[in-house]
């Protein structure tokens, strides 16, 4: 085809697009910080600490992609994150138990090992189901769900509704799961005694880079086509239809790598924190999670990690000195970043030109 | 050799309210097709049923000789059935280029897109050059202009690749500059692809010498070349008729 209006023609030849150094740079420079600088700097309490903070960093980071990234406010995350933590805790506590059976079980007169426990005795495949079943669920879920052309505020009641009724699940099979009190009171993991010291600096920097290997791959998917194409979806899902994409798979895709993510967060949170139980995973903390995100900033990756991060100290700071404020001033922040910073933290460093 | 596009009999009812009535409506390859008729004579409606936007409470759609009722949006595209909107809706938070590389990159494996986009592919380049977008392709598209827009919506359709164009007032709202470079587009998209273009301004059509087909109150009312169609009564009496009302209107407020 000609040229017929009067603009000059485009040269065909890949146009070479100058490659960006500082964003590569910032994450370097936070990858020292958090594997050399940290662990010398914190003493073991506080380097716990941030390992559960970076433990909720990798759910802030899917709640990232799918939110900011895909807009399906996801309100259960916390789904995903306990059955990565039950899938870990099952066999840790196994694994303490040796032959006989473990010790909640015991106390509520459980006489034999469920069948459901029995292969979570094998390590692998304990660590497989924290990516499977997480995922698989997220994919039946996102399967059924967004065919229908359910979201918006229809999904985000829908996640939060999981969320519930995964915690009343868990609470009313109290021999099976460890009910209220959840599954907790570890010894080893993986052979080391998981409360000492040096297991706990191992488990901070596996989570550490746990964190930086998903952020780079979520990175790499933000700049791709599908990157691309997810945002698109985000912006105007019907319209999309009409390049000829399904929004349904690009959705469904996205909101498994979520859950995956949230599954290996709880899988970690686990030897980190010492237990995993239905107050960690119901509606409230999934909630958190979603504000931490917004008040980092969701339309970008880092932002949600900055503010899983920041969220989680200011947590622990306000609930040590003043406990009642804490719930309070959360709320505040979340309405105060929606309505006036609407891009979070990392809106106000970021360059007007970058796009999500 | 059947038509590329066949509609049969088809009604749409909304509410009780029909907004298609009985219509039948073949384009054939290669053909560069203008659909006309009043405000809320059913245009929009009859691209909607063809791209599965909207479906049809009775009647078939055809193309290319298989009925594709029960496919669905998307699908449909990949058929080659590609449309842009009335209002165009651009994702104004990707620049120009990535508006036309994702429109042209639907084919892909779904794997294959977790790649970064590395340079301009043929079809972009081509819709760039087609559409004259080339020195903003850096920009993102919520800049561009309502005339832009309609641009970009074009050469995203180019891009496709599609069999079938169907264009939705693409001049609706442009400068008298604007549409006449649209006009040039159209001439030129349809030398080489088959087109609907939906237009409400019986003017634009003169420089046409091609098929229209006339829609009025959900019914076709006749379909011949530019000339037959001005001549006729009927058509004079559904356009007239409604300017006369409108110069009444205006001289009463
Ligand atoms: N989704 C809908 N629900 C109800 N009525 C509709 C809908 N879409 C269109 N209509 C009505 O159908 C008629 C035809 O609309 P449309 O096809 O948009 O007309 P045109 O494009 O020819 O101006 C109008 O009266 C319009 O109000
Ligand atoms: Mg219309």
């Amino acid at each position: 085809m000609t040229a017929i209006l009067e603009k000059p023609p485009v040269t065909p030849a890949p146009v070479k697009e100058p490659r960006d150094w500082r964003g590569p740079a910032l994450f370097a420079l936070v990858a020292v910080i958090g594997l050399v600088v940290m662990p010398l700097v914190l003493e073991p309490f506080r380097l716990g600490l941030l390992a559960k903070y970076l433990t909720y960093a990798i759910v802030a980071l899917g709640i990232g992609l799918a939110w900011g990234q895909g807009g399906m406010l996801t309100l259960g995350q916390g789904v995903f994150f306990g059955l990565g933590g039950y899938a870990m805790g099952m066999h840790l506590k196994l694994n303490d138990a040796g032959d006989g059976l473990p010790d909640f079980m015991v106390w509520s007169g459980v006489e034999t090992l469920p069948a459901l426990w029995e292969p979570f005795r094998n390590p692998v495949f304990a660590i497989a189901m924290v990516v499977v079943v997480p995922g698989a669920v997220a994919w039946l879920l996102g399967t059924l769900v967004f065919r229908q052309r359910v979201r918006g505020a229809y999904f985000a009641i829908l996640t939060q509704a999981l969320a519930a009724a995964m915690v009343i699940l868990l609470v009313g099979q109290q021999g099976l799961t460890g009910g209220t009190n959840g599954l907790t009171n570890f010894f080893e993991f993986f052979g080391q005694d998981v409360a000492a010291d040096s297991t706990q600096r191992g488990l901070y920097f596996t989570v550490a880079i746990v964190l930086g290997v998903l952020f780079l791959g979520a990175w790499q998917l933000q700049r791709s086509r599908f990157g691309r194409l997810l945002l698109a979806v985000r912006d105007g899902e019907d319209r999309v239809r009409f390049l000829g994409y399904n929004p349904a798979t690009v959705k469904t895709i996205t909101f498994t790598l979520s859950a995956v993510m949230a599954g290996i967060a709880g899988a970690l949170f686990v030897p980190v924190v010492g237990i995993i139980s239905p107050a960690l995973l119901g509606v409230v903390p999934s909630l958190e999670l979603v504000v931490a995100v917004a008040v980092g900033g969701r339309f970008a990756l880092a932002g949600a990690v900055l503010g899983a991060v920041l969220m989680g100290y200011a947590k622990t700071y306000f609930s040590e000195e003043l406990p009642d404020a804490w719930l309070y001033l959360q709320g505040a922040l979340f309405i105060l970043v929606i309505g006036l910073a609407p891009k979070g933290i990392i809106g106000f460093f970021r360059r007007k030109d970058v796009t999500a | 050799m059947t038509a590329l596009l066949e509609v049969r009999d088809v009604s749409v009812v909304f509410d009780g309210f029909r907004a298609l009535d009985g219509v039948d409506f073949t384009v054939d390859h290669g053909e560069l097709r203008f659909l006309i008729g009043p405000n809320g004579a059913g245009k929009t409606t009859l691209i909607d049923i063809i791209t599965g936007l909207t479906k049809p409470t009775t009647g078939t759609v055809g193309f290319d000789g298989a009925v594709i009722n029960g496919k669905r949006e998307h699908e449909r595209v990949r058929l080659g059935i590609g449309r842009t909107f009335q209002t165009s809706v651009v994702f104004e938070e990707l620049t120009v280029l990535e508006n036309l590389d994702l429109a042209a990159s639907f084919r892909r494996p779904l794997l294959s897109l977790l790649a970064r986009r590395r340079g301009v592919t043929e079809k972009v380049a081509e819709a760039l050059e087609t559409t004259g977008l080339g020195d903003l392709a850096k920009k993102k598209a919520g800049v561009l202009s309502h005339g832009q827009r309609q641009w970009l919506e074009i050469g995203m359709l180019i891009a496709q690749g599609p069999r079938l164009l169907l264009l939705d007032e693409p001049v609706a709202g442009m400068s008298a500059d604007e549409r006449a470079r649209t006009g040039d587009l159209l001439t030129e998209i349809a030398k080489d692809h088959t087109v609907i273009v939906i237009e409400h301004d019986m003017d634009f059509l003169r420089r046409y010498a091609s098929t229209v087909t006339v829609l009025h109150e959900g019914k076709l009312l006749i379909e011949g070349s530019v000339d037959e169609v001005r001549a006729d009564p009927r058509v004079q009496e559904v356009y007239l008729g409604r300017a006369r009302e409108e110069a009444a209107h205006d001289v009463v407020s």
